[in-house]
């Protein structure tokens, strides 16, 4: 066997959402990631906003590239299509499956070596495009997969578990987002379940290009000292800007959530997202200030995480395109061909 | 004092314009070109052009041909010299006995000329020059002229130009008359002042018919639109971009909601060729039409999802209009040269089905049903056309619709049929026909649901690297393949008035280049069958061709001979049997080259052998 299925079997006492589905729902094969990697962690968080979203779990559309965080949407919603497309390409494919189909949620899941090097163009351009999605880039500062090589998210002097001392610079894919003008910009952390779970639920509401980066430590690779995107590191040199939580309609969804004052942003879709602020200052509607604000902690070697701007008014892909509202994949010959009459007149003007 | 009489010859000759790349001429010179087919004859235009954007020599021309041979003829009869930089080569062109129009404003030595040519000189830059002051206008009003004294040196209706100007300007009165008006300076200019008409005459007949003038882009944008093509990701390059602009002004005609102006259409220009097929087999594994459009350089970015459009199997349509390759090649110059490229694009083993149109009603024809094929095939699809074809306006039959036709979507399980209880596995080949069932995605809460990915999977689309699981799969793609023969558009064979143990194979836009060269082989003696191939993979007819004769040549513009290459791989046939006929410098193959290269093959079979002679 080179897959391994769950089985399927449900206990009556699980508890159920919105939708009567219950957690397993949410789930999908075992992982066959390696114990303790950070990506499975990201799985277990999608699930869990998922669930709570009470999202009709074959509704999603989870797209991947290549990689160790892109085999990971075959770990949830066991329900819904995946597709793991080329090394790097993840965004150009979701686009063309986002614009076939507006209705679908479209779950983008990335690594660093997948969106940072191979795909940093399709990366920038599906941001810069504004696709309706949820693009979740699994930061573990090295090629898993590939066994350990440095990826371009990799900090300068950072070591690789081998010795080596990492000379290039970094790329910050979330300033890079921001830069590009993502309408929702968050850093996370795969340990930080209570912070990352409603970031993601938040995304998935968010109509426009959603990207979130999650620091997600390699435990075979990336994981010693000298990394900076070991466990203990990002533990250590973690600032959490705020900690939110999303209101759908009037309910709120509980979550754990630190202490601090509330801010309410509303999305497009009616649903609010409630900001639990940690640094009073911080206005997650001021893209500039975001910029200043990530630069400046990241010269002080810290990792901001929370979310770091959104534009609760932003409009996506579809919307730029003006297309119609019925997917274009259900559109038929009947209304998509102008037919022989018309033809007929194309005919008589080429002569 | 011309040393050769002066080709003398009505609705049958080749007019050549050099021109500077930027002066506004390609609008006069196609003018010309329709004026000569509302006269009722046809022609048969050719954009030559260079790759950038202004300042290099360009050439228009214009092949009239009453007998409406649409390949190009090789050799000027009239050569209209506007351009000093290129002014020795086009002299030098010339047709003996031909004829050289120039702008005679600055007196030129003789040695310039040619003694075997008749040389017409119009003082173009002074009438110009004392009618406009403005520099724009006198460049762009220059090109009328020529036009207006042309069309008195070649006997043409004056009003038939008058008409399309009409055309041109309705409700723009000011410039329709200004144009009118510089058509007659040349004219006039031309009547009172040369011996008019020439040897050369346009004679009004009636031989176009209900044919239609288009660019196999443009034809190959309307079968998209008309195929149902909802998603367009492209990227520019020359020569293909045009079909993409088509695409978007046809949509932006005949694809808004009547009621809410909205688009049933999505095109994006994409950051690449890798982003543009990317968002096509996103868009086509989520049930949309679409398509891009590239040439050489483009197929071979795209082609690690073309893999994966194989072997994933998702549809997707590839319009390949091919130049001059390898590398950048001859960016504006027209070749057959990636049918291997494309028909084994990708690593490992792949086959793709591709499409040979020989002319913009079949380009629109083959377009349309690209995804027809596509979506019944799960697989890619190349619709193969051509610089030639792709960017000049050929005559062609009347585009056609069905308005009965509908879309072959193919074979898609849907939420009913999960709800039935039919079994669904994604690689499943449940009729024996290696094609099996896909589900769009959100189709079914519970049921249908499946990881799309390039890596090995069992029938059930569930990972795996085991060796038979591999090969019953990759068995199963062959066997798709095989299925592909029967769907798609079969060879034409058109037999020689003799029986001929010589045969002739060729495809695509070599088509009326072919069809000319019969003529003048048979002129020759030379008895041959020929067939067109329309597809690949190839239909067993082509199997049953290459054995019925002793010798087929393939004819092909490209080096190497690739679509003799195929053949020879694909019906492991005796190479020795099949002569190649390759014409590859970038130009249109022409009649007298194949006529000439299958003649000589041809003489030297006849000639008798010795030991033969003597027994
Ligand atoms: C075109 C191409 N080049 C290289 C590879 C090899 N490759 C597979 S995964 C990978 C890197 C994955 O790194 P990352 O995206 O960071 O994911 P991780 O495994 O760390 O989660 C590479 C280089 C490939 N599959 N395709
Ligand atoms: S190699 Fe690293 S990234 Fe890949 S599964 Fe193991 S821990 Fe995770």
């Amino acid at each position: 066997m080179t897959y391994i299925a769950k089985p399927k079997f449900h206990h009556p006492g699980l508890k159920k959402n919105e939708l009567g589905y219950t957690h397993r729902d949410y789930e999908g094969k075992i992982s066959t990631l390696c114990a303790g990697c950070g990506h499975d962690s990201i799985t277990a968080s999608i699930i869990e906003a998922c669930y709570e979203l009470s999202i009709e779990p074959h509704r999603v559309a989870k797209i991947s590239g290549i990689g160790c965080s892109s085999k990971t949407p075959d770990y949830f919603l066991g329900n819904s299509h995946g597709f793991n497309s080329v090394h790097g390409r993840m965004p150009s494919v979701l686009t063309g499956a986002n614009l076939a189909n507006r209705d679908l949620i479209y779950l983008g899941v990335s690594g660093d070596g997948d969106s940072a090097s191979i795909g940093f163009g399709q990366f920038a351009h599906s941001i810069r495009r504004g696709v309706n999605m949820t693009y979740i880039v699994e930061n573990n500062g090295v090629y898993g997969l590939t066994k350990g090589q440095f990826s371009a998210t990799a900090d300068r002097g950072s070591k690789s578990k081998k010795g080596v001392t990492n000379t290039d610079n970094a790329i910050d894919l979330v300033a890079i987002a921001l830069q590009l003008g993502a309408t929702f910009v968050a850093r996370s952390f795969s340990g930080d379940k209570t912070q990352l779970v409603p970031l993601i639920a938040a995304a998935i509401r968010h109509k426009g290009a959603s990207f979130i980066d999650v620091i997600s430590p390699c435990i075979a690779f990336n994981n010693h000292a000298g990394s900076t995107k070991s466990f203990d590191y990002v533990r250590e040199h973690n600032d959490a800007v705020n900690r939110l939580d999303v209101l759908v309609g009037r309910d709120p969804i509980a979550v754990d959530y630190a202490p601090g004052t509330v801010q309410m942003v509303e999305q497009h879709d009616g649903s609010r997202i409630a900001l639990r602020k940690i640094d009073a200052d911080y206005d997650p509607h001021d893209r500039l200030g975001a910029m200043t604000f990530l630069q400046k902690h990241a010269a002080k070697g810290q990792i901001v995480t929370g979310l770091l701007y959104v534009d609760p008014e932003a409009e996506d892909l579809h919307e730029h395109l003006n297309t119609v509202e019925t997917p274009l994949n259900a559109l038929e010959a009947d209304t998509l061909c102008p037919g022989s009459a018309v033809l007929d007149k194309i005919n008589a003007s080429l002569r | 004092m011309s040393d050769k009489k002066p080709i003398s010859s009505v609705n049958d000759f080749v007019v050549r314009f050099a021109n500077v790349n930027g002066s506004g001429s390609a609008s006069a010179n196609e003018l010309f070109a329709r004026a000569i087919l509302r006269h009722g004859v046809p022609v048969s235009p050719r954009n030559i052009f260079p790759s950038n954007i202004q300042g290099l020599p360009t050439w228009y021309e214009v092949r009239v041909t009453e007998a409406g041979h649409l390949g190009a003829r090789g050799g000027v009869d009239m050569m209209v010299a506007m351009n000093p930089q290129t002014w020795d080569k086009d002299v030098a062109g010339i047709e003996p006995g031909g004829y050289l129009f120039y702008d005679s404003t600055k007196p030129m030595p003789s040695t310039k000329f040619r003694d075997d040519i008749t040389v017409i000189g119009v003082p173009l830059t002074a009438i110009t020059n004392s009618t406009y002051t403005d520099p724009r206008q006198r460049q762009l009003f220059k090109n009328i002229i020529y036009l207006g004294a042309l069309s008195a040196l070649l006997d043409m209706d004056p009003k038939v130009i008058e008409q399309l100007i009409g055309e041109q300007y309705k409700g723009k009165e000011k410039l329709l008359s200004s144009n009118v008006h510089a058509l007659h300076l040349g004219r006039d200019w031309a009547l009172q002042n040369l011996k008019c008409p020439i040897g050369l005459r346009v004679k009004k007949a009636d031989k176009v018919g209900d044919r239609i003038f288009i660019e196999g882009n443009s034809a190959a944008a309307l079968g998209a639109v008309y195929g149902g093509a909802t998603v367009c990701a492209w990227y520019p390059i020359t020569p293909s971009s045009s079909v993409a602009e088509a695409f978007t002004s046809h949509c932006k005609k005949y694809r808004h909601d009547p009621e809410t102006g909205k688009a049933k259409y999505a095109i994006v220009q994409g950051e690449d060729e890798l982003a543009s097929i990317g968002i096509v087999i996103g868009a086509s594994w989520n049930g949309a039409r679409a398509f891009t459009a590239t040439s050489g350089p483009g197929i071979s970015l795209m082609t690690e999802f073309i893999g994966l459009s194989y072997f994933a199997e998702i549809p997707a349509v590839i319009m390949n209009i091919q130049r001059a390759g390898p590398s950048t090649g001859m960016p504006t110059r027209t070749q057959q040269c990636d049918v291997i490229a494309c028909a084994y694009a990708s690593h490992g083993d792949t086959k793709h089905v591709l499409l040979f149109p020989e002319d913009p009603a079949e380009a629109f024809e083959f377009a349309a049903a690209a995804f027809d094929l596509a979506e019944r095939l799960q697989t890619t699809i190349f619709l193969m056309l051509d610089l030639d074809i792709g960017m000049n306006h050929r005559l062609c039959r009347p585009l056609k619709w069905d308005d009965a036709r509908q879309y072959d979507r193919g074979k898609i399980m849907t939420a009913e049929m999960l709800e039935e209880g039919r079994d669904f596995g994604r690689y499943l080949d449940v009729d024996g026909d290696g094609i099996p069932y896909r589900t769009y995605p959100g189709t079914h809460p519970t049921k249908g649901s499946y990881f799309t990915r390039g890596t090995s999977r069992d029938r059930y689309a569930r990972y795996s690297e085991e060796g038979p699981v591999y090969a019953d799969n990759m068995q199963r793609l062959v066997r798709k393949f095989e299925t592909a023969q029967d769907l798609v558009p079969r060879p034409l064979q058109a037999n020689a008035e003799r029986p001929t143990k010589y045969g002739v194979i060729y495809f695509g836009s070599t088509s009326p280049a072919m069809d000319e060269a019969i003529g003048l082989l048979e002129a020759r003696g030379h008895q041959l069958d020929r067939l067109r191939i329309r597809a690949f993979p190839f239909h067993s007819s082509v199997a049953s061709f290459l054995a019925e004769h002793d010798f087929v040549y393939v004819v092909e513009q490209n080096r190497d001979s690739q679509l003799r290459q195929l053949i020879v791989n694909e019906n492991g046939i005796d190479p020795v049997r099949l002569v190649p006929i390759v014409h590859y410098d970038g130009t249109p193959i022409t009649a007298r080259f194949i006529a000439k290269a299958i003649g000589d093959h041809q003489d030297h079979l006849k000639v008798t052998p010795l030991r033969k002679a003597v027994s």
